[in-house]
């Protein structure tokens, strides 16, 4: 795969083009489970940046040995042991942000938009690709991440990173912080993104 | 009687209050993905719901008799080299994920194997979502709450038995087939209506399963008060002991 696209186009793609979240629908459930706090975002972000750059580059250190009916077994059981540690890790040190997150950090294994990337990238391409690749997509995981848990939590709590923003007489629309504020947010998002992409579609279609 | 209680109370909960889809956010990638038919979907259910059972019968067994602190088998095999009070000691709770999706990937294996072998057409109309079953993370969650509620018990006594994890894991599983179901006939019939551009597809799904969990918000509380009814004496301390357990994101700030 010597013509595919280069580390840097790799990287930027993550972050825009091939969203993982906002254009490929994948790891859905950690977006929603743990976007209602701006901190939650960013602690799973940090985890799923961990996991899926070392994740990655394992599998394409690997790929040459990698047999086609046992990858994804061998995948899964590479992603389990980074998210042990990374478990291990935020139990040490951030103890009630580990308590908050809950099953969503274990979750990061079934992960598909590491999986996806596992197969996609890693197995088949040079371990710097591998690496920016990764970069490039957790860093769009993130934006991804944040944009909703922003919404979620001026919306629901008044506030944006524990710091109260908006001012005390709002009152706090704890539907926004629930489980169905996750869906509702995710499906406007999600379609203000296909409506701004439709509508550079048009323009760039207007112009020559 | 207070068995049959604590079951009772686990199905409603994991089919209904705390519908693993609508309220825990797992499985949401065959929810939306395969949502589009109804029969599929049903089908897609089941499956889920048969391979949560399995995968939750082994790890409730290993979790118990190899994994956790003073596990049986861990410490009669540590005896052999340990001193009985250091084998008691030996905690495997760490291998947990890796042990845990190594049962997944091999349970779905073997599913599909036996599909494929007895049911050729069933296995034909599940094509690519059956091996896809491995990276559901509705069965990993199933297996986490059982080890949550089995190495997690803060003592013998809360210790789920096997009857207990399978309750969870079958009425998990009923309760993402409802889910899964009413969100495909509800898609059936988007498809007739006029949607505008930007939200056809996805973020229409996502918008109806939002108004869906708002409406299984409503059964909040059914817990409690199925609790009430069926073992009044108890219900003070329970109460208690809920409003200060909040395990996960969405209701510590609730």
């Amino acid at each position: 795969m010597s013509d595919g696209p280069t580390p840097l186009e790799r990287f930027i793609n993550g972050i825009l083009p091939e969203n993982p979240v906002y254009r490929q629908l994948l790891g859905l459930c950690p977006t929603l489970a743990v976007t209602n706090s701006m901190k939650a975002a960013l602690t799973m972000s940090g985890a799923v940046l961990f996991v899926l750059f070392c994740a990655n580059v394992l599998v394409s250190l690997i790929r040459s040995l990698l047999k086609p009916h046992l990858r994804i077994l061998v995948f899964t059981l590479t992603i389990a042991t980074f998210v042990t540690i990374a478990d291990k890790f935020i139990a040490a040190f951030m103890w009630p942000m580990s308590k908050e997150l809950g099953p969503y950090i274990p979750l990061i294994i079934v992960n598909c938009a590491i999986i996806s990337r596992c197969e996609i990238c890693a197995s088949k391409q040079n371990t710097r690709t591998a690496a920016m690749d990764a970069v490039g997509q957790a860093l769009g995981f993130t934006l991804a991440l944040a944009s909703i848990a922003t919404v979620r939590e001026i919306l629901g709590n008044g506030s944006w990173l524990g710091f109260s923003v908006l001012p005390d007489a709002w009152p706090n629309w704890v539907l926004m912080v629930l489980p169905p504020g996750a869906f509702l947010t995710l499906g406007f998002l999600m379609a203000a993104v296909n409506w701004l992409t439709m509508s550079q579609k048009t323009k760039s279609a207007n112009e020559p | 009687m207070e068995t049959l209680t604590t079951l009772i109370l686990i199905a409603v909960g994991a089919a209904l209050i705390n519908n693993f889809v609508l309220h825990y956010f797992v499985g949401l990638c065959p929810f939306v993905g395969v949502s589009r038919r109804l029969d599929t979907a049903f089908g897609m259910g089941l499956a889920v719901t048969f391979v949560i059972t399995i995968a939750s019968l082994l790890s409730w067994t290993l979790t118990f008799y190899v994994l956790r602190q003073g596990a049986p088998v861990t410490a009669w095999i540590g005896g052999f080299f340990l001193s009985p009070d250091r084998a008691a000691e030996i905690d495997l709770t760490i291998l947990n994920y890796i042990v845990y999706i190594f049962v997944i990937a091999s349970s779905v294996q073997f599913v599909e194997m036996y599909v494929r072998r007895f049911f050729p057409p069933l296995y034909k109309a599940f094509g690519v979502y059956l091996p896809l079953i491995t990276t559901n993370c509705a069965i990993l969650f199933a297996c986490l709450e059982i080890m949550k509620h089995v190495s997690g018990a803060s003592s013998p006594a809360e210790m789920w038995g096997l009857h207990e994890a399978l309750t969870l894991a079958v009425f998990g599983g009923l309760g993402f087939t409802l889910a899964i179901v009413i969100m495909a006939g509800i898609r059936e019939e988007l498809d007739l209506c006029d949607v505008p551009a930007p939200l056809q597809g996805p973020p229409i799904a996502m918008i109806v399963a939002g108004i869906l969990a708002l409406a299984f918000t409503g059964f909040t509380g059914v817990d409690r008060g199925l609790e009430e009814a069926l073992r009044p004496e108890k219900n003070e301390t329970a109460q208690t002991a809920r409003s200060e357990s909040a395990p996960y994101p969405h209701e510590v700030s609730r």
